[in-house]
């Protein structure tokens, strides 16, 4: 063909470096405006417009954090130990709501038996605000990991269904008759177009439930714990030491941020043909 | 112009197709034979119901009454090795240009080295060999085309269904695959159901043109271009056949 190859290489070359510099710029301003908030609080805090009894300076809790990876004081464990058992308690509840929850919402949306089977309880189930089951929860199960976990499941669960349902049910007829007319099965296509083509929206409902998961945590830990970011927070309430529930916050928050960035990577791996253009 | 009988065995064979959607009708009474290894374009005004047609002979949709049968057996994809060129763009956006190509194959479950030979050919054929490992939404719509049309061809399908496939192709290309599909055809002596909207594609390809009315669709006139392959477009008696078709077209 005419198209000059080296040119094109060229101004593909250009391009890049021109992205990574606005790339670069974007990352210092991003990083500028976090600065900029710590030093305003870090300020308020040294000139005493905030009294660092209620809201401690950022160094302070710099230094909590610090001292709490390894020491146990004041709620019996260290930040690790208190993230592993965060973890524990949110992952699994994630990890059941994905496993029960995608499975069905691409089944009812794929087969309209068990769309019609299903969707009456699910209807009534989903109105349901997960915090509502806490007391049932523990009646039924106690206040052990399974009942947190629950818990967690149930903010989780709904999201996946309904995403699969939906991403499932938008799959393309042009691409089904595709299969169809080449002599598929009605199984082969649910896996081989359905499931596929209802991945992207899969993904978001998953990417629903981790956020979901993550920030119920502190309404299960407070189901009585001994460990876990949300026991750290309570404790540190009871306790009085606002740098102690200000750094079960950043850990938290950070923690979500890590999952989701995971997330983000799997997803990746999955819809290759999605981010590639 | 006259029709001259064909000989070869009937290869699908239309008994007094009828669809409606709803109260829409819009394929009327229709019958017609294809003969084994014939090439036949189907011309007709916009929304007739070419569409349908091939969608009732697939079985994507079920005729409401009489019946197309392919090989004397009413018609189905399961048991038939067929191949559908659809109107809109058809690539699975999750598999790259290789795995494209050989998704028909496998669902036929065809030996792995056999899938591997015919994806290669195709690639060639296709001028693909570069993008075998891209995505379709990473291609230019010529060569996601292009794509769905390897798809089809590696089937090595004995009835092939085309609607439209080269609309979105510049000419040139468009010139190459038309040359390309007739090779196929010729090779694989399959049988091709081609439909166009271009008269000059119609005349250059077919064996025998189907001109269907507007809807509800009924067939308006058969005709056999009896040139042989390959047609020059400046031939005479290849512009008179254009012509003819072209006036026919003007009572629609
Ligand atoms: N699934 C459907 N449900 C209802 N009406 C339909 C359906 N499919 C097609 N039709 C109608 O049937 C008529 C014929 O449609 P069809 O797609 O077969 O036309 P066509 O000849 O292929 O047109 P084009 O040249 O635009 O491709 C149109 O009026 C269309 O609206
Ligand atoms: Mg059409």
């Amino acid at each position: 063909m005419a198209i000059d190859q080296n040119d094109l290489q060229r101004r593909h070359a250009e391009y890049l470096t021109r992205k990574k510099k606005e790339n670069l710029k974007y990352t210092l301003l991003s990083v500028l405006g976090i600065l900029l908030f710590l030093g305003i609080w870090q300020l308020a805090s040294i000139t005493g417009l905030a009294d660092p009894k209620r809201l401690p300076a950022p160094t302070t809790i710099f230094q909590t954090l610090i001292y709490k990876v390894g020491n146990t004081a004041p709620d019996g464990n260290t930040l690790f130990v208190n993230m592993l058992a965060s973890l524990q308690v949110a992952l699994s509840g994630f990890g059941v709501a994905i496993l029960i929850g995608v499975p069905l919402g691409l089944f009812m949306g794929w087969w309209e038996y068990a769309d019609r089977f299903m969707r009456p309880i699910f209807e009534l189930v989903r109105p349901v605000p997960p915090i509502a089951w806490i007391p049932l929860v523990v009646v039924w199960m106690g206040i052990g990991l399974q009942a947190k976990a629950m818990i967690i499941f149930f903010t989780a669960f709904v999201p996946c269904v309904i995403n699969s349902y939906t991403g499932i049910k938008l799959t393309s007829r042009t691409l089904i008759n595709v299969s169809k007319t080449f002599g598929a099965s009605n199984f082969e296509i649910f896996y081989k177009v359905g499931i596929p083509s209802a991945l992207p929206m899969v993904f978001a409902g998953i990417r629903v439930a981790l956020g979901n998961s993550w920030s119920t945590l502190v309404a299960a830990e407070m189901l009585a714990a001994s460990a876990g970011l949300g026991y750290m927070i309570q404790i540190g309430r009871t306790v009085a030491r606002p740098d102690i529930v200000i750094a079960g916050m950043v850990t938290i928050g950070a923690t979500g941020a890590v999952l989701s960035g995971l997330l983000s990577a799997v997803e990746g791996r999955f819809l290759k043909w999605q981010t590639r253009h | 112009m006259s029709e001259s009988i064909n000989q070869a065995p009937v290869k699908v064979a239309v008994r007094n197709l009828t669809k409606k959607f709803g109260d829409l009708l819009v394929l009327d009474n229709m019958t017609f034979d294809i003969h084994r290894n014939e090439f036949v374009c189907v011309v007709g005004p916009t929304g007739c119901g070419k569409t349908t047609f091939l969608n009732c002979l697939t079985r994507i949709h079920e005729p409401t009454e009489g019946d197309l049968y392919i090989d004397g057996v009413p018609a189905d994809p399961r048991k038939h090795n067929i191949s559908f060129v659809f109107q809109e763009p058809s690539a699975m956006p999750w598999l790259n240009v290789q795995d494209n190509i050989a998704y028909g194959l496998r669902i036929k479950r065809l030996p792995q080295a056999e899938i591997d030979r015919r994806v290669n050919q195709i690639l060639d054929l296709m001028g693909l060999q570069d993008s075998r490992r891209k995505y379709p939404g990473e291609l230019s719509v010529s060569a996601a085309q292009r794509v769905i049309i390897g798809r089809s061809f590696a089937m090595q399908p004995d009835l092939l269904l085309m609607d439209e496939p080269y609309g979105q192709m510049d000419v040139k290309m468009r010139f190459y695959l038309e040359d390309e599909v007739i090779r196929l055809w010729r090779e694989l002596k399959s049988t091709v159901v081609f439909i166009t909207h271009n008269i000059e594609e119609a005349v250059y390809l077919a064996q025998r043109v189907i001109i269907l009315s507007n809807k509800p669709a009924n067939i308006k006139e058969t005709l056999t271009i009896d040139l042989p392959h390959p047609r020059s477009v400046s031939d005479p008696r290849f512009i008179e056949y254009r012509n003819y078709i072209t006036d026919k077209i003007k009572w629609w």
